[in-house]
C-alpha cells in the first residue's frame, strides 16, 4: 500500500521544503521506496536542498505534457538509497499542473512500487498548493510558533477538509499531523513565543514533532544535504524522531523544554 | 551582563499570551466565515435583496450563520430592523 503525503503550510518560509527533504530522506533510510515531488512550479528549490540541482534534465511538467518519460525525469539520490526526486519546472506557468496530469503521474509512481510519495507544496493557497494537497492521504502541516503562520495553518486545514480528493469523494478524511519548526523553548519560557501546547489547543491537530531552531538547518541547505543526515544536530534528531513516530514508533517528544545548564554557566556563560 | 539578563528574563514579559488570545479570536471568526457552505455569500446577498424590497436594511444589519448542533446543521438568520422613524422618513 503506497501513501501520498503532502507537506504544506499556507505561509511561506516556515520550512516546508526542509521538512519534505528531511522526511523523504528519513523514510528512504528506513528502507521504504520514496519519491519526493516539488510542486512549486516556477520556483524550484527542492533540488537545491537535496543537492541534486545539477542533475535536473527533465521535470514534472515535461512528464505531464508527455515530453519525457517518468524514468527520465526521476533523479536517483546519490546519498540515500530508495530516494528519488521529481523536480519542478523552472519556466512553465503553474496551470500546467492539471488534475488528470498530476493524478496519472502519482498513479504511475504507485504502480512502480513506491511506498511513499511526498508532495512538497508551494506556499499560498493558489493552484499549485491545491494540486499538491488534492491527492493526499496524509498531510504534514508545517508551522512556526508565530501568529501569521498558525493562522495560515488553520486556513490550510480548512482547505484540506473541503477541497482534497478525500473530502470531495466523501471517504475517510486526510490524516493530519502537525510539525512545529523553529521552536525556541527559552523564548517560550520568557513568555515571548507561543508554546507548543497553546498551538495544539488552537489548531487541534495531533503533534508529530517539534523541530528546534537550529544552526544546522542553514548549514545543511548551504551544502545541499538534507538536515536529517546531520545526526548530531538537534534538528536532524528531531526529524529522525518525526519519521520514526510517523512509522508507528512510540517515542517521547523532545526539544520542547530548555536544557538545564549548570547554574554557574547560566549566570556567567 | 549575563547576570542582568538572567533576572530580566524572569520578569513576565508576556507577548505570547497576547498572541494566543488574538489567534483564538481571529481563528474562531474565520472558521465560521470560511467553513460554511460555498453558497453562503450568494444566499446572504439574495436574502438581503428580498428584505430590502420591504424594509430598508443595510448589509451590516443582516447576520447569517450555519452552525452545527447535535448532528444537525442550523441556518441562523438575524436581521436588525431599523427604528420606525427612519422607515417613515
Amino acid at each position: 500500500m503506497s501513501k501520498i503525503i503532502v507537506v504544506t503550510s499556507g505561509k511561506g518560509g516556515v520550512g516546508k521544503t526542509t521538512t519534505a527533504a528531511a522526511i523523504a530522506t528519513g523514510l528512504a533510510q528506513k528502507g521504504h521506496m520514496t519519491a519526493v515531488i516539488d510542486f512549486d512550479v516556477g520556483l524550484r528549490n527542492l533540488d537545491l536542498i537535496l543537492g541534486c540541482e545539477r542533475r535536473v534534465v527533465y521535470d514534472f511538467v515535461n512528464i505531464i505534457k508527455d515530453e519525457a518519460r517518468l524514468s527520465q525525469a526521476l533523479i536517483k539520490d546519490k546519498r540515500t538509497d530508495n530516494l528519488y526526486i521529481l523536480p519542478a519546472s523552472q519556466t512553465r506557468d503553474k496551470d500546467a499542473l492539471t488534475h488528470e496530469g498530476v493524478g496519472s503521474v502519482l498513479n504511475d509512481l504507485q504502480e512502480q512500487g513506491f511506498d511513499y510519495i511526498v508532495c512538497d507544496s508551494p506556499a499560498g493557497i493558489e493552484h499549485g498548493a491545491l494540486m499538491a494537497l488534492y491527492f493526499a492521504d496524509e498531510a504534514f502541516i508545517v508551522s512556526n510558533p508565530e501568529v501569521s503562520s498558525v493562522r495560515d495553518s488553520d486556513r490550510i486545514l480548512g482547505i484540506l477538509q473541503s477541497r482534497s480528493r478525500r473530502a470531495e469523494k466523501g471517504g475517510e478524511p486526510v490524516k493530519e499531523h502537525l510539525i512545529l519548526t523553529r521552536y525556541d523553548p527559552q523564548r517560550v519560557d520568557n513568555g515571548d513565543m507561543l508554546a507548543v501546547d497553546d498551538i495544539l489547543e488552537i489548531l487541534a491537530v495531533p503533534l508529530l514533532g517539534v523541530v528546534p531552531e537550529s544552526k544546522s538547518v542553514l548549514q545543511s541547505s548551504n551544502s545541499g544535504v538534507p538536515v536529517i543526515l546531520d545526526e548530531i544536530s538537534p534538528a536532524g534528531q528531531a526529524y529522525q524522531d518525526i519519521v520514526s513516530r510517523f512509522l508507528g514508533e512510540d517515542l517521547p517528544h523532545r526539544f520542547m523544554r530548555v536544557e538545564k545548564k549548570p547554574l554557574l554557566r547560566r549566570l556567567f556563560g | 551582563m549575563r547576570l542582568l539578563d538572567y533576572f530580566k528574563s524572569t520578569r513576565n514579559n508576556n507577548s505570547a499570551s497576547t498572541a494566543k488570545d488574538r489567534l483564538q479570536v481571529i481563528i474562531a471568526h474565520e472558521r465560521q466565515a470560511l467553513r460554511g457552505p460555498d453558497y453562503l455569500p450568494a444566499l446572504r446577498r439574495d436574502i438581503l435583496e428580498v428584505i430590502k424590497r420591504y424594509i430598508p436594511v443595510s448589509e451590516k444589519q443582516l447576520e447569517l450563520h450555519v452552525e452545527q448542533e447535535a448532528g444537525y446543521e442550523v441556518l441562523e438568520l438575524n436581521v436588525t430592523l431599523p427604528d420606525e422613524e427612519k422607515i417613515a422618513s
